[in-house]
């Protein structure tokens, strides 16, 4: 029988898989794709959430209404994210982290 | 939904989202984070959220992944070849993924609201069409609670324009702020010192 807890468990093994990849890789890229992903994996708990808590019968909608925000928000975060990835390409032809030291003086 | 069907889904999501961390070429990893969100949106879809089920497909599997690939495409990145993976940063990734795994399943199993199912928390379609608020105010959705289907984006879409008329504003908003702030960002400078 799959309860909540299951999706809540596959929830936070994506968002965990996101966490690592944030931390373990050093492209730039791919950094990135991790970051989408644990925001996916944060969708996929409110939205298990919200159909556990039944409002007159029905899945509670103001969970998913923050759901169809979150992936607004995202979309127009990548859109953004990638032309500053473009830039920054463009100043220093490479997308790795160790690339990036400007700040270190 | 049978037990089978929602572990090949939760493999599928997670073996792909594995790929992502792992692949060594961008491109293998793009390709895996689209097929890791098709997965998720068919999780959504097996909650009975078949709208943001729709959007998961239509927006991160279409939209923000093909930004994704045109990108690495554009830029001609290559694959990481004889570089030295950086080891504590690796080590330190799964250490802190394993601790955050295990404290989840932790609260979860100690918790009485994961125990929910989709068997013993079922939808009352028929009940809601007289008592949801949705239903009083739209006929089409009393009209569809009645039939038996769950009329999935018009509960949201009254939702989100009953209630949150000023968010859907701003978050439009944001979306033109987005828009002009991309093509700033990727306006050429013209020459040294004269600012864009």
């Amino acid at each position: 029988m799959i309860t909540l807890g299951h999706y809540l468990v596959v929830s936070g093994m994506l968002f965990a898989l996101g966490l690592a990849g944030v931390i373990a890789r050093r492209n730039i890229l791919i950094i990135y794709m991790c970051l989408e992903m644990m925001l996916s994996a944060a969708n996929l708990a409110l939205v298990g959430f919200s159909r556990f808590h039944l409002v007159n019968g029905l899945p509670d909608y103001t969970a998913q209404s923050l759901v169809f925000f979150t992936i607004t928000v995202a979309a127009a975060e990548v859109a953004v994210g990638l032309a500053i990835i473009v830039a920054l390409f463009r100043t220093k032809q490479s997308v790795e982290t160790e690339a990036i030291t400007k700040l270190q003086g | 939904m049978p037990p089978l069907l929602f572990y090949l889904l939760a493999a599928i999501t997670l073996g792909f989202g594995l790929m992502v961390v792992t692949a060594r070429n961008p491109v293998s990893s793009a390709l895996a984070l689209a097929s890791c969100f098709v997965g998720l949106a068919a999780l959504f879809v097996s909650l009975d959220a078949y709208f943001i089920g729709t959007i998961q497909i239509l927006v991160y599997a279409g939209a923000v992944m093909v930004l994704f690939l045109f990108i690495i495409m554009l830029l001609d990145i290559k694959a990481e070849e004889g570089k030295q993976p950086n080891l504590a940063a690796i080590v330190s990734g799964i250490v802190v993924a394993v601790l955050l795994v295990t404290q989840i399943m932790t609260v979860v199993s100690h918790t009485k609201l994961a125990e929910k199912s989709l068997q013993n928390t079922p939808l009352a379609l028929v009940e809601a069409a007289s008592k949801a608020e949705g239903a009083a105010k739209l006929p089409t959705i009393a009209n569809d609670l009645k039939a038996g289907t769950l009329p999935d984006a018009k509960l949201i879409g009254f939702t989100l324009f009953n209630q949150y008329g000023f968010h859907i504003q701003v978050v439009g908003l944001l979306l033109l702020v987005g828009t002009v702030g991309v093509v700033v960002l990727s306006k050429r400078e013209k020459t040294s010192g004269g600012a864009a």
